[in-house]
């Protein structure tokens, strides 16, 4: 019973772990719509390879969220009370994205279609950078009062850690979406996705590296230290392996970067869920802001059987939809006529 | 500005506008479920054309309904921080349960649907919809319970003033959330019969007007056809005229569901918030009657300024308890009761802020219960109502030639919207002042004013701005939405299945079937 927390706290860490590496390339290949894309079509390439999956790659954010509501309610509301503003803003980025994923080729313009293109690579940053700032703010501290609400009004949470934070999410999606996209795509979009991770890796994967850091130096133990240095191998590894044009294993190093990340901050900051910059006893705690034994422990039981499930089926969709894409694979845009006389 | 009040419109816009999506999604999946099943039974190609219309609709309405949807999922953390700790022990189960159970399983398989034509074999195809529709069903269940137990709080015990659940079974089965969930249901399934029956008159009065179908002397259809309009084949009329016909009948079957489901709520409520009920029929002095109509100032929280004009005898009775005769309490009655019982005044707590010591408005906004009632009941009527005239008028295989005919059954869709959310308007306000409303016959003091339930850290200008955002963002999303929905109605089937299209010629370079993707964003 004691252990209840501590096995929620894994929970919701996994939770948030699991969307990261899933949504993570959505949102990255998003923002490549923008970026790096150059052709109509390339676009459209980029956008199916996420098209059948992206949609069950979100859930894992309401349900880490909606976990954290069940497990850890102070959590949750101290938290999102305080980024009001941000997540209000993340809110406005996750309903374009969404709308503009399916609505984008549903238009009869092509300026339809771009502005589309636009609100899901713009989306798609505000998202990254938003989730960013709430997952880091929880491990660097807000200033909370005794009773968990923010001081200093609504930009309190804003600080160079947050900020960092942000891009250290935009950075990962960047590059994992970039070795996924060397996966699942053929021709054109394949090769600059390539290009990509050779490129730009190093740059892009550092803000997130400054995130651990940073927690280790203010928390850091053996292990999360040991942890740290296995995420740092993780990265180069991978990235060596892009550049010799090993897609697969590239996409691996990328991801084990990401998760021995991630293992190596919030070890360091267990049993802490939010501190408070102001008082450190006023710092929400695995233990304070849990629910009552009875409610984890149903919790429980509903994840202990949902989750395996899940796992299977949504492994299941990748593995219907395995196929690499390319421009030749794409049908025809099909304009849509009213069907009636003049 | 009041932050509370900002609060309060913010949660009641981007509910009420979430709730335009969901009982659409919730309604016509398991319609075209139907449709898909029979395509494969009886391989009838009008039944693939059904298939694959209907579902662009749904998917194009399914994805607005996500959008809006994830805005509540992190709403009551940003506002309602106060609610949200006072109740995450036993309120965030059920969440979380959804997020687990349900939305899991409706997104996976909807991708999976959606890019799964001429991928998966044809039975799997049709079981990944089917498993995607239980998704919705379960995803609504999971959330009214959470929602019913705000109008009925069971399962609990008080410690340290918080509620910590010992029994989940019982808030599962809360009576509250089991009859909620069956009217809204019942409902979601009229808000799809009257969509199918609007949009599929519109197409059989186009080809009437485009001279496709005519009529004999006996008023009977004879099916034409027009080779120069895209999908405008014989087999076109029996998509309509079948979408037209499920259409009027699950309309008519859903809304006795809704009857019969709400009579159940109604008699609940009786018993569980005998003031919303009263407020709801106006009913100031202890009584038998069922107001039809009432006059004078029904939003004043005074009652000597209403005056029913219309009753019907006994009918208030027989909502409460089934017979005509058992008196039911008024509003004037129930107040002093309240009072007695939760107190006169807001508590002096700084949790109220400067509303501690203020007197506690028990009565709910009058007009909103009153009328929000009458309009549910109402639209939901006129709805049936019309079913049942459509398919009396269309008995002879087409519409009529009428363009107003047409206007009307295509406006006739919004009735049963409306009647949601007006049905959910007077749930939730008809609430107030409570947010965790008290259980009569659960533990004291398990109960939470809506005062106390807000962010204390967050001013009244962030509310304001994020209110301003989001509605701003939903108008332009309902033009959006609207529009991509009127191009694909017009559109036809050809819309949703562009081999029809009889102006694309098959050119030869185009690569082998077999490479091509059969669906791609
Ligand atoms: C009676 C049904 C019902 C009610 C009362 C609500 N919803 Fe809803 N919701 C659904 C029925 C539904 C659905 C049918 O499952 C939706 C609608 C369209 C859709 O895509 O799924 C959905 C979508 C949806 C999503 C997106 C899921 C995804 O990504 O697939 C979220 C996060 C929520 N809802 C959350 C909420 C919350 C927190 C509510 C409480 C205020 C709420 N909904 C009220
Ligand atoms: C989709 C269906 C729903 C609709 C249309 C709806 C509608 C509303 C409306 C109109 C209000 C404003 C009431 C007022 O200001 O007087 C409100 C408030 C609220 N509702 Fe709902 N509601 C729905 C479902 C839910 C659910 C499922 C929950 C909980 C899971 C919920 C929780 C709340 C809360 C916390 C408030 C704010 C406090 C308040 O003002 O009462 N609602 N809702
Ligand atoms: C004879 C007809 C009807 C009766 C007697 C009836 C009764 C009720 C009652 C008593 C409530 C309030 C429940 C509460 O506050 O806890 C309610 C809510 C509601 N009604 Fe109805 N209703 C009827 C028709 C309709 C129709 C036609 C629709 C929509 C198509 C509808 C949709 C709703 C919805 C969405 C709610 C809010 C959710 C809920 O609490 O179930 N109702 N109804």
């Amino acid at each position: 019973m004691a252990a209840l927390p501590t096995i929620w706290f894994v929970a919701i860490v996994l939770l948030w772990a699991g969307y990261l590496l899933l949504e993570g390339f959505d949102l990255g290949v998003g923002m490549h719509m923008i970026l790096l894309a150059r052709t109509p079509d390339q676009r459209r390439v980029m956008l199916n390879s996420i098209g059948p999956v992206w949609d069950g790659n979100e859930v894992w954010l309401v349900t880490a969220v909606a976990g954290t509501f069940a497990a850890f309610p102070d959590w949750y509301a101290s938290l999102l009370s305080t980024l009001y503003i941000p997540m209000t803003i993340t809110l406005l980025g996750l309903i374009f994205r969404a709308v503009g994923i399916e609505y984008r080729g549903k238009g009869a313009s092509h300026r339809w279609a771009q502005f589309w293109e636009f609100a899901i690579g713009i989306g798609s940053f505000i998202i990254a950078f938003g989730v960013g700032v709430l997952l880091t703010v929880s491990t660097t501290g807000l200033p909370l009062d005794a009773n968990g609400d923010a001081v200093g009004g609504p930009f309190a949470w804003l600080t160079l850690p947050a900020v960092v934070g942000g891009f250290a999410v935009v950075g990962f999606a960047l590059v994992h979406a970039a070795t996924f996209l060397g996966l699942k795509t053929e021709g054109s979009v394949r090769t600059s996705a390539r290009a990509f991770v050779v490129r730009f890796a190093v740059v892009a994967l550092l803000p997130f590296l400054a995130w651990v850091v940073y927690t280790q130096v203010n928390h850091g133990n053996l292990a999360s230290w040991a942890l740290t240095v296995i995420a740092v191998v993780c990265g180069i590894v991978g990235w060596r392996y892009a550049a010799r044009g090993r897609e697969g294993r590239a996409f691996l190093g990328i991801l084990l970067y990401l998760l021995a990340g991630l293992a190596a901050i919030f070890s360091a900051v267990y049993p802490v869920v939010l501190p408070s910059t102001l008082n450190r006893a006023w710092d929400l705690t695995i233990t304070n802001a849990s629910s009552a034994p009875y409610t984890l422990m149903i919790m429980s039981f509903v994840t202990a059987f949902g989750l395996p499930l899940i796992l299977l089926y949504q492994g299941w969709s990748y593995w219907v939809f395995r196929k690499r894409i390319s421009e030749s694979h794409l049908p025809k845009t099909h304009v849509v006529m009213p069907a009636s006389r003049p | 500005m009041d932050p509370l009040e900002i609060a309060r419109w913010q949660f009641g816009i981007t509910t009420v506008y979430h709730f335009l999506m969901v009982p659409l999604t919730i309604g016509l999946g398991p319609m075209i479920a139907l449709m898909q099943w029979r395509w494969l039974r009886t391989g009838n190609e009008r039944f693939l054309r059904m298939t694959k219309f209907w579902g662009k609709l749904y998917l194009i309405n399914f994805i607005a309904g996500v959008a809006t949807g994830l805005v509540q999922e992190f709403q009551f953390g940003m506002a309602w921080s106060e609610y949200s700790k006072f109740v995450g022990n036993v309120f965030g189960a059920p969440l979380a349960m959804e997020g687990l159970l349900a939305f899991f399983f409706e997104s996976t398989f909807l991708g999976l649907w959606i890019f799964g034509w001429d991928r998966l074999p044809k039975k799997i195809h049709l079981a990944t919809l089917c498993i995607a529709v239980m998704g919705s069903v379960a995803s609504a269940y999971f959330i009214i319970v959470a929602n019913s137990w705000m109008q009925h709080p069971v399962g609990v015990r008080l410690e340290h003033g918080l509620p910590v659940m010992y029994d989940i079974w019982a808030v599962l089965t809360n009576n509250t959330a089991l009859v909620a969930f069956s009217h809204t249901i019942t409902a979601s399934v009229g808000v799809a019969g009257a969509f199918l029956l609007g949009i599929a008159w519109y197409h059989l009065w186009r080809r009437r007007r485009d001279g496709i179908d005519t009529v004999d002397a006996d008023g009977r259809v004879v099916v034409g056809e027009a080779k120069e309009i895209q999908g405008r084949d014989k087999a076109d009329h029996s998509v309509w005229i079948w979408s037209l016909r499920v259409g009027a009948i699950v309309a008519i079957v859903g809304f006795g569901g809704v009857a019969i489901t709400g009579d159940a709520q109604g008699k609940l409520l009786f018993q569980q918030q005998p003031l919303k009920m009263a407020a709801a029929e106006a009913a100031c002095q202890t009584g038998t009657s069922f107001s039809v109509l009432a006059i004078g100032n029904v939003g004043a929280k005074n009652c000597s300024e209403v005056k029913s004009l219309i009753e019907i005898p006994g009918l208030l009775s027989f909502l409460a308890e089934g017979n005509f005769s058992t008196k039911v309490t008024g509003v004037n009655a129930l107040v002093p009761e309240y009072q007695a019982k939760y107190g006169k005044t807001l508590p002096d707590n700084p949790i109220y802020g400067s509303r501690a010591g203020e007197t506690i408005q028990y009565v709910p906004l009058m007009a909103v219960t009153y009328w929000g009632f009458r309009l549910m009941i109402g639209f939901g009527a006129l709805a049936a109502f019309a079913a049942v005239v459509a398919l009396w008028l269309t008995r002879k295989g087409t519409v009529p030639s009428s363009k107003w005919l047409m206007r009307l059954a295509l406006l006739g869709i919004l009735a049963p919207f409306a009647a949601s959310a007006a049905g959910w308007i007077f749930t939730e306000m008809g609430r107030q002042p409570f947010v965790v409303a008290p259980n009569p016959t659960g533990v004291d003091g398990m109960y939470m004013f809506t005062a106390a339930a807000l962010s204390p850290g967050v001013s009244a200008g962030e509310l304001l701005f994020s209110t301003i955002a989001l509605t701003s963002v939903y108008a332009c999303l309902a033009v959006f939405e609207v529009r991509v929905l009127i191009r694909y109605v017009r559109g036809g089937v050809v819309s949703a299945m562009p081999e029809l299209d009889t102006h694309d010629d098959h050119d030869e370079s185009t690569p082998a079937p077999d490479d091509v993707l059969s669906f791609a964003y």
